[in-house]
């Protein structure tokens, strides 16, 4: 089983005609997704990778009847990206884009709070459900299907995390990168609540870093409500310095509030099981299964 | 992005946010004429530099003549200023700010910031003006009132009265108040700030409410629409290296430890200074060279590292997904046959292509050390760096 994506969800590509959409747009392809069409404005009526093109999002749902839409247009353009999928209907809406002003989120959030949209992202790396479909830009060949969810907010060490289960034989349900920056679409709460739902998901495996309280506020979710899964977390920059932004917008230490031992500490006080080396992930989501 | 005390009062002056008349002096005779340029008989000297403490530091003086002015300017520019934020090391003061003194009746605080949890801006208020706000929300929390600003009507009228009540302010000085605030709002707003702090902000003797000082960042993200602020960049608050980094769009941050690395994405680099450290060393530097990690980025990623002398050795971690490894591993061999790096150096590569890429290595002439997962690769740096 999987969340949020499977063969059958019929997805879009906005900003399909652009380099990074083209690119990924044959990849997800190659993966087996269900590749609909594409927007790009000023490009309708024409066909793209042998899909056809629209020039706006509500024509192409009407067209095509996608459920998903996967953004690739550059910064400025990208709220406003997200918004139109929104107001077509669109179910889920998964924004690659870095870049966007933290301001025009809280905008975009707002917009949304009125749509029954979930979104995913931005500065993400996308969502897979493996062997059957992939929305965004991560390397397919690595993951493998099985029963354990990954959430992060991070791109490469998510691989790093999914090549590290997938070498020990454990595959993955569905893996969702959530973003990095400071205000994204779809929380570790909300991803954990889809996971507990799924009966095909019988662990999870979290990947926070420094910068905010989401990792906290997961924790006291996961407490309040009686997440039974087994959880293994890892938090990236034990060793940041505070008040340096590390890559991400989000990743920062402000005020003394988001450095990794707090994020750790909160995790271990709900009884998750926290590792301290990006390279025990694998190995003790195995022992957690085996137990 | 930072700027300096006098831009953020430059921006809040033309914005009408109340700041006191003041003028920048890059120089000693500077400092003089705008000191007499301004029609009274007490200035405040201040330091530029973008960290705080700076009174405590020494870098902040009263003077009562212009006799005094030239001699506090002469004292303040050029010296080494250390404060709580500053390190150790401190910082050298190019740039000063001459202010006409002020009327002070009360000293309060106010402040924006992003509210990460509730993902809305929050406008803060604290009677308690003047001191770091970090202490005093760790040690008398309800001495903070804040209110959340709503993302569509922005500050309300409404709001900027609370706040103004909940500081205690009267008669006419309410009104001046939420004045302040609705412009603070506006400005935060309308130049993509990450954060303004006013610390403090006064309530002078004819009821103004002004802000003494002033403390604006700007929301990297934001900053392709406000070329006017990307001009007040003061470089020489940064290190060299990492100004040359963002000039090439990789993200580099210097740190005291000596094993340099160099990774593809910044989870993924945080994670493996985060290894380094698990391994017994120290890293060096924070580098994410992006999802392409061309002979190109890797040689310039090769030149920053090490740039810093503490560099004992480098670990390249590059978990290649669209990114081909053997690719990279070409781009590492090209930039080390075309630049000169004297220390030892550790390649682990994984993803796609990952065995193509350790037999390159394998077989180019020069001398790598291939690690064969991310705990060996970090091992295997740290050993060679204590050498």
């Amino acid at each position: 089983m999987s969340i949020l994506l499977d063969k059958d969800t019929r997805v879009i590509v906005q900003g399909i005609t652009g380099k990074e959409g083209s690119f990924h747009t044959e990849q997800m392809i190659g993966y087996g997704t269900n590749v609909v069409g594409g927007v790009t404005p000023g490009k309708g009526n024409q066909t793209h990778l042998d899909l056809p093109v629209f020039n706006t999002v509500s024509e192409a749902v009407n067209n095509t009847d996608a459920n998903a839409s996967v953004i690739f247009v550059p910064p400025p353009f990208g709220p406003d990206a997200i918004m139109e999928a929104a107001d077509a209907g669109v179910e889920l809406v998964v924004c690659i884009t870095e870049g966007i002003p933290a301001a025009d989120m809280v905008r975009v959030k707002n917009f949304l709070h009125r749509t029954k949209t979930r979104m995913i992202g931005p500065n993400c790396p996308g969502i897979i459900s493996p062997e059957k479909a992939k929305i965004g830009i991560m390397p397919g060949f690595i993951h493998k299907e099985g029963s354990i969810g990954v959430i992060s907010r991070s791109g490469t060490l998510t691989y790093e995390a999914v090549y590290q289960l997938t070498e020990l034989g454990i595959g993955q349900s569905t893996c969702v990168g959530i973003g990095g920056d400071p205000i994204i679409g779809s929380t570790f709460i909300d991803l954990l609540g889809l996971f507990a739902e799924d009966d095909g998901t019988e662990g999870v495996v979290l990947i926070g870093e420094i910068g905010g309280s989401a990792e906290e506020e997961a924790a006291a979710w996961m407490l309040k409500s009686g997440f039974d899964k087994p959880v293994v977390a890892f938090i990236a920059g034990q060793t940041a310095p505070p008040g340096r932004r590390m890559g991400h917008a989000g990743a920062i230490i402000a005020g003394g509030k988001g450095t990794a031992t707090d994020k750790m500490n909160a995790l271990r006080d709900a009884g998750i099981s926290v590792v301290a080396s990006p390279a025990d992930i694998g190995i003790t989501m195995q022992q957690q299964l085996e137990n | 992005m930072k700027i300096h005390e006098y831009q953020a009062k430059e921006i809040l002056r033309q914005n009408s946010v109340p700041v006191p008349a003041g003028t920048p002096a890059f120089s000693v005779d500077e400092a003089v004429k705008a000191a007499e340029a301004m029609s009274s008989d007490l200035w405040v000297l201040k330091a530029q530099i973008h960290a705080g403490g700076r009174g405590k530091g020494g870098g902040v003086k009263i003077a009562k003549s212009l006799e005094e002015v030239r001699e506090l300017a002469g004292q303040i520019l050029g010296m080494n200023l250390v404060t709580h934020q500053t390190g150790p090391e401190g910082k050298e003061v190019n740039r000063l700010l001459v202010e006409e003194g002020v009327d002070i009746a009360r000293e309060l605080y106010a402040g924006i910031v992003l509210d990460r949890s509730t993902e809305n801006f929050v406008f803060m208020v604290s009677t308690e003006g003047g001191v770091e706000i970090e202490k005093v929300a760790a040690e008398t929390p309800e001495k903070i009132v804040k209110v959340w600003i709503h993302p569509e009507f922005g500050l309300t009228i409404f709001q900027a009265r609370q706040l103004a009540f909940a500081l205690g302010l009267e008669g006419d000085q309410v009104k001046n108040g939420i004045k302040t605030f609705m412009a603070l709002w506006k400005t935060f707003d309308s130049y993509d700030c990450s954060l303004a702090e006013i610390n403090p902000l006064v309530v002078t003797g004819n009821g103004q409410v002004m802000a003494l000082d002033a403390k604006m960042n700007f929301d990297d993200n934001g900053l392709y629409r406000h070329s006017n602020v990307e001009e007040m960049r003061d470089t020489s608050e940064e290190l060299p290296s990492e100004t040359e980094a963002a000039s090439y769009q990789l993200n580099y941050i210097k740190l005291d430890g000596n094993v340099g690395c160099m990774v593809n994405g910044a989870g993924l680099a945080m994670a493996t200074m985060d290894i380094i450290k698990l391994s017994g060393g120290e890293p060096a530097n924070f580098l994410d060279v992006g999802g392409v990690a061309n002979p190109e980025t890797v040689s310039r990623g090769f030149k920053l590292i090490l740039t810093d002398p503490n560099v004992k050795s480098i670990l390249i971690n590059i978990f290649g997904g669209i990114v081909r490894c053997d690719r990279v591993a070409q781009g590492v061999v090209d930039a080390m046959s075309a630049i000169d790096v004297n220390v030892p150096v550790v390649v682990r590569l994984e993803g796609t292509n990952a065995k193509e890429a350790a037999t390159l290595l394998e077989e180019s002439p020069l001398d790598f050390l291939v690690a064969i997962s991310l705990k060996d690769g970090a091992e295997k740096a740290v050993e060679v760096a204590q050498e």
